[in-house]
């Protein structure tokens, strides 16, 4: 009476890819007609510049920690882009989708938006963004010259960039999962989602992951093994500090995601029953296995920008971090606890109420080293002389933002308020009133702290207190509606809507993620005119913030080699112990400095892996053997390069090193 | 600042000796994280077995699938392995070139022996009705099984890299430091079997 | 700052909500899930409230401009009040841990009321009213089974009577959720979960799926009736008027992925169903999960077993099951058990299944459950927790 199974219909040479896997929407038209155009301007522009050798040898195939920073970062910013654009159309939808109408999108469509929107937000957007800044920092701060691996560094980049051109594709070929970020099964299972969308998302987040995990090795040992003398982990400074204990999470997590995810793939693909619903297999298993790694990673996001807002409360505060031990160790009692409380994403599972009040009040356990950190901001400003620079702002708004998103994280955690709460409006309201009020605003606050740090001159501050502003006022706009959307028991991922009264609040909310949309703009804005106004917003002393850290001691941008002589660390804060007790740079007596050559295996290796992730998404077979050998020949090859590094000649030290002392004098 | 300008710093501030980070030195720390990370996944596949590790789904169990003897053989083969590769360890901390080379051709006959008999077996078991579709006891065995299969796969393409550039460059440095990396890799996989082997073959059958 | 305008707009625009449902539920238990939401955020405004305060003051205080304000660069620590820090953190969470401990056992989903108002105490001996809950794709079933009667997104139930609702789904997992009601439990296919609820004034309420399903997933509601017994009892009659059954072929046509469901009743519902549905053995032929669990139990059924396997006959896609594409098309395990076998495993596993979650041994002695009988019953419901999942 039913068809019998059959396996996809495939060719040879194009596995599943065929005409019809082009979607059938004239907004994907459109939306493919203006990245076409964009693109297409843009590699004329390349090539007309004559941009390719630059961009290949200096930026695409280089090992410098620094340069792989920054385009971490504009990966992040591009796919912040793609992940906003999403988030607009969910507040369309849901503005129009009353009184009947099914509003503009279908729900295979709309259901894609918001499952897109969370992964490109969390693994394309913020994970970018806080390893950018960690790439780019930690070296610095630790007075070392490179990390540890710099060519594993170049390539767990471009398999971040792979796991993101892979998300991106499925926007024009095929589609993307209609699962939710997390693609719980059996919804993610064969027979409930049968075409490619979970494959893209499964092997967007496994070329991507390789990426995210061996970063997270690398600057672990980065941390472990290349401080500068003198710098105990008691004098590390707290940026650095979160950096740790972020990769440790990375290191301890990852896997777990990597491994789940390769079990969700061979259920997919061979047919076993890990997350079947009959023949043993056990949903729950996924759900519990995700968050063990989920959990942990809400604080790989936010530890980072815990660390970005000390740097920069007790830079503009003019005053030494308010207990620098207590931020230590609330960091790694944050660290620990965070793995003992992934339950908390599921009270309404069914389990026990022992089991449910024990996850219940590990989660509110964690609040008290958070509350001790916000404290200790708090009395870093207290006695202190507060500049409301742009990342002060930042900070300021992410203190009052931050403390509202922890109370209704805590309230949360009360199960049995979870049950009336669990997947409502209210959780969403929640979780973007920490990662907006935490990640999103460090972020700002970070790249108008480091920018003059990595590009010599500043950045605007009338576009950036416009765009400060617009965000936090948008934010607010934005999510308040949906917290009391929540309280009127409205579920998240909703398409239509029956209750003509819920309308004005997502009007509002509208409003806000338009406010939202103006300040993004603004930052663009503030990057497009610093950059045209950056001879006169130029800092040449290195030091435009009266920095406490060893970042600040170099040039601006830093050199290659990022200091001519290791600094010996004395204190916490060892840039300002350095500057309080008047130290001299050091002028002659330059040595070859030892460092890392670039190469180009890393693109080539991810460029393969990111084949082999398409090639599986749509079963082309022939491709998905010839790009894993590559791979792995690849890989073998590049072992017989034994030749990696070369030394930067003395007097090219000295001649770098006069013309900062030039411009130091001429500055002064 | 200006009176700074001509002299060099006094305060200490700066290292002005030149010193040496031994090349390399973060490899081992680094290799070691990896292992642990590696670990992890291990330790997730154990969970997922622990958890599965009974759902035959109404279909055979471990008692009518796993031939103890053969599995003994295996153990035995990876276990011997690992002792001739410390064999080729010691023979390459001596400087003895062709030594390191020839223990370390042995490890690898017993890496290759190790999976040849576990092909053996999944072909068996899937030719029996007994493939990782059956049931999820079944599914988690593959997946355990299979993984440590896998990275013993690697780590014998890893070996072979290794013996080409021992051969070619001798025992320098950095092959020093790759060798003794895939040493670990090796005995690593070893410490894993022998939780397979407890956890799956030998609980599986009692 | 403009943040403070907004702050101060917030408690307006709450009381502006027009239905602000998880406020102001009409069940008992919900009434009192809500109590510990006002309860703890009150708790956390006693600290939250002070340092949003202290933010902006010191902010403005020690702003740069402000000369007269005391400057102590170095000034990074003090014992007292690092102490003072850490602790009003850990007092409130201490307060709230034992809230949340206390709350989530009275609260738990699976505890059968003792009380259906926050006056009125359960009467002793009364049953609750059993409403078995199948999330099919993308519809609500309702199977009453001292009725006999099903129905398709409705439902109703008496005012003041205490519903046990059991749920389970037939694909893939939802959550079960009338807000007025009680709070959500997920339903989830191959299991069976519980919720416990009571809904204390008239009137008609919604009901959705609040755990993302798939394409239809928006429009998975339905309309929950609270009225009183006549209400109900008429409720009752008119699904016995649909003359209709839902057997077990018509239950598989029904499970068949449809939007927007409309309203449907039967008047009467095979028996075993629900419990086939919960064991995936609907299908004839097919194993069901407790013989399943069994056999594990006794070490499979030997190499014979590996072969016990039949083409499914139900496919979830219209269009036919997409086989994994390494992998064999899907199938199901063939029943060793008779009709009468299944009759008699139904019959026994119903008590089981219906027995509540006793969590006592994890409680300690000190707290006892509030209206529970003498400790010596709670041990023998023990033994029989192991088959609450099934």
């Amino acid at each position: 009476m039913t068809p019998a199974a059959t396996a996809p219909h495939t060719t040879f040479l194009f596995g599943k890819l065929g005409f019809d896997a082009i979607p059938q929407e004239p907004i994907v038209w459109a939306t493919f007609a203006v990245v076409a155009l964009g693109g297409i301007a843009l590699l004329i522009a390349l090539t007309y510049f004559k941009l390719w050798g630059y961009l290949w040898k200096e930026w695409f195939t280089s090992v410098d920690h620094k340069k792989i920073g920054i385009m971490y970062m504009i990966l992040g910013i591009i796919m912040l882009l793609r992940g906003f654009a999403d988030a607009l159309m969910m507040r369309l939808q849901q503005v129009w989708a009353f009184n009947g109408s099914e509003g503009y999108l279908n729900a295979h469509h709309y259901d894609q938006v918001f499952t897109a929107h969370g992964v490109i937000m969390i693994f394309f957007a913020a994970m970018p963004f806080v390893t950018g800044f960690m790439n780019y920092v930690v070296p610095l701060q630790i007075g070392a010259r490179d990390v540890s691996f710099p060519f594993l560094n170049n390539f767990s980049f471009w398999m971040t960039a792979g796991g993101a051109i892979i998300i991106m594709m499925s926007l024009f070929v095929g589609e993307f999962a209609q699962t939710g970020w997390l693609a719980f099964p059996p919804l993610s299972g064969i027979d409930a989602s049968p075409g490619v969308g979970v494959d893209y998302y499964i092997w967007a987040l496994q070329v991507a992951g390789v990426g995210t995990t061996l970063s997270g090795i690398n600057l672990l040992v980065t941390i472990v093994k290349m401080r500068a003398p003198g710098m105990t982990m008691m004098k590390m400074p707290v940026f650095t500090w979160t950096a740790l204990c972020t990769n440790v999470l990375i290191v301890a997590s990852f896997p777990v995601l990597t491994m789940t995810l390769i079990l969700l793939t061979l259920d997919r693909y061979v047919g076993t029953n890990f997350f079947t619903n009959d023949l043993g297999g056990n949903s729950m298993m996924y759900v519990n296995l995700i968050w063990i790694w989920g959990h942990p990673e809400v604080y790989i996001l936010i530890l980072p920008c815990f660390g970005i807002f000390s740097e920069v409360t007790s830079t503009f505060a003019g005053k030494r971090l308010f207990g620098y031990t207590s931020m230590v160790y609330a960091t790694i009692c944050i660290t620990i606890l965070s793995y003992v409380v992934w339950l908390h994403h599921f009270f309404t599972m069914g389990s026990g109420a022992s089991v449910n009040s024990f996850f219940g009040i590990t989660t509110m356990i964690i609040s008290i080293p958070t509350g001790a950190k916000i404290f200790n901001w708090l009395f870093t400003m207290y006695k202190g002389r507060v500049r409301f620079e742009l990342p002060m702002m930042w900070t300021v708004a992410f203190m009052v933002t931050f403390t509202v998103g922890g109370m209704t994280g805590v309230l949360l955690a009360v199960p049995p308020a979870d049950f009336v709460l669990h997947n409502s409006l209210f959780l969403i309201a929640h979780f973007h009133n920490v990662i907006i009020g935490g990640v999103v605003f460090a972020v700002f606050a970070g790249i108008n702290f480091w920018w003059p740090k990595a590009f010599g001159f500043r950045l605007d501050p009338f576009f950036g207190k416009i765009s400060f502003w617009c965000w936090v006022i948008g934010y607010w706009l934005a999510f308040t509606p949906l917290y009391v959307l929540g309280l009127m028991g409205v579920t998240r991922r909703m398409r239509v809507f029956d209750d003509p009264d819920l309308r004005i609040w997502f009007a509002i909310a509208a409003l806000g993620a338009a406010v939202i949309a103006v300040g993004i703009a603004a930052f663009i804005a503030q990057i497009a005119w610093s950059i045209w106004k950056r001879k006169e917003l130029v800092d040449v002393t290195g030091d435009p913030w009266g920095g406490r850290t060893l970042e600040w001691a170099t040039s601006s941008p830093p050199p290659a080699y990022n200091f001519a002589f290791t600094p010996v660390i004395r204190d916490l804060d060892a840039w300002w112990d350095m500057k309080s007790k008047k130290a001299q740079r050091p002028l002659y007596g330059f040595l070859p400095i030892h460092m890392p050559k670039s190469t180009g295996a890393g693109v080539v290796l991810a460029g393969f892996a990111t084949i082999f992730g398409v090639a599986m998404i749509w079963y082309i077979w022939w491709l998905a053997i010839a790009s894993f050998a590559a791979i792995v020949i690849g890989a073998i090859i590049h072992t017989f390069n034994y030749n990696r590094d070369y030394h930067i000649p003395a007097n090219e030290v000295e001649t770098v090193e006069d013309e900062r002392t030039r411009q130091l004098a001429l500055g002064a | 600042m200006s009176a700074s300008m001509h002299s060099n710093d006094q305060t200490g501030f700066w290292e002005l000796e030149p010193h040496h980070h031994a090349e390399g030195a973060s490899t081992s720390l680094g290799f070691w994280i990896y292992l642990m990370s590696d670990c992890l996944m291990f330790a997730v596949l154990f969970a997922v077995f622990g958890v599965l590790g009974h759902n035959y789904a109404g279909g055979p169990g471990p008692k009518e699938l796993f031939d103890l003897e053969l599995v003994a053989l295996n153990t035995a083969f990876l276990l011997i392995s690992s002792i001739t590769f410390g064999f080729g360890m010691l023979a390459a901390h001596e400087g003895n070139k062709s030594g390191a080379l020839r223990w370390l051709f042995v490890t690898l006959l017993f890496g290759l022996g190790f999976l040849c008999v576990e092909l053996y077996e999944f072909n068996h078991l899937i030719h029996e009705g007994a493939g990782p579709q059956r049931s999820a006891f079944l599914s988690a065995f593959f997946a355990l099984v299979g993984t440590h299969g896998l990275h013993v796969t690697f780590g014998s393409i890893w070996l072979v890299t290794l013996m080409v550039q021992v051969s070619q460059k001798g025992l320098i440095p950095a092959n020093m430091r790759r060798l003794g990396c895939l040493s670990m890799f090796w005995h690593f996989l070893d410490v894993v079997w022998i939780g397979v082997f407890t956890f799956v073959y030998l609980m599986g059958m009692i | 700052m403009k943040l403070k305008r907004f702050a101060a707009l917030l408690p307006i625009l709450l009381i502006a909500a027009c239905k602000p449902v998880v406020l102001a539920p009409s069940g008992d238990v919900a009434a009192q899930q809500r109590d510990l939401l006002v309860i703890s955020t009150v708790l956390m405004l006693l600290i939250i409230i002070p340092v949003i305060f202290l933010t902006l003051y010191f902010a403005w205080k020690y702003r740069e401009s402000n000369k007269d304000a005391d400057y102590q660069p170095d000034w990074d620590h003090s014992t007292k009040l690092e102490l003072v820090i850490w602790a009003a953190p850990l007092l409130i969470i201490i307060c709230l841990g034992a809230l949340t401990w206390v709350g989530t056992h009275l609260l738990d989903p699976y505890r059968p009321l003792n009380r259906i108002s926050a006056t009125e105490q359960a009467a002793p001996g009364e049953e609750p009213l059993v409403v078995e809950v199948v999330a099919l794709d993308w519809k609500w079933l309702f199977i009453y089974p001292e009725y006999g009667v099903a129905s398709v997104n409705d439902m109703a139930v008496p005012v003041d009577r205490a519903v046990e609702f059991k749920l389970t789904s037939s694909t893939v997992m939802n959550a079960f959720y009338i807000p007025t009601m009680a709070g959500m439990i997920y339903a989830m296919p191959g299991m069976e979960t519980t919720l416990h609820g009571v809904i204390n004034k008239p009137g008609t309420y919604d009901g959705f799926s609040s755990h993302y399903s798939g394409a239809g997933f928006s429009h998975m509601r339905f309309k929950a009736h609270a009225t009183d017994t006549d209400g109900f009892n008429a409720w009752i009659a008119k699904a016995r008027e649909s003359g209709a059954t839902l057997d077990r072929p018509s239950y598989i046509e029904l499970s068949q992925p449809t939007e927007n469901a409309p309203v449907q009743y039967w008047a009467e519902v095979d028996p075993e169903l629900f419990p086939r549905v919960v064991q995936m053995c609907v299908e004839e032929g097919r194993m069901c999960m407790s013989e399943m669990m069994a056999l594990d139990a006794q070490g499979g059924t030997g190499l014979a077993g590996a072969i016990n396997v039949a083409q499914l006959p139900r496919a979830r896609n219209v269009t036919g099951t997409i086989r994994p594409v390494f992998g064999t098309a899907s199938f199901m395990v063939t029943s060793f058990c008779t009709p009468e076998d299944s009759a008699r495993m139904f019959a026994s596993s119903d008590t089981a299944v219906t027995a509540p979650f006793d969590p006592s041994p994890m409680r300690g002695h000190a707290l006892t459950r509030p209206g529970a009988p003498a400790a010596s019953g709670l041990t023998a419901l023990d033994t029989e927790t192991a088959d609450r999942n099934l």
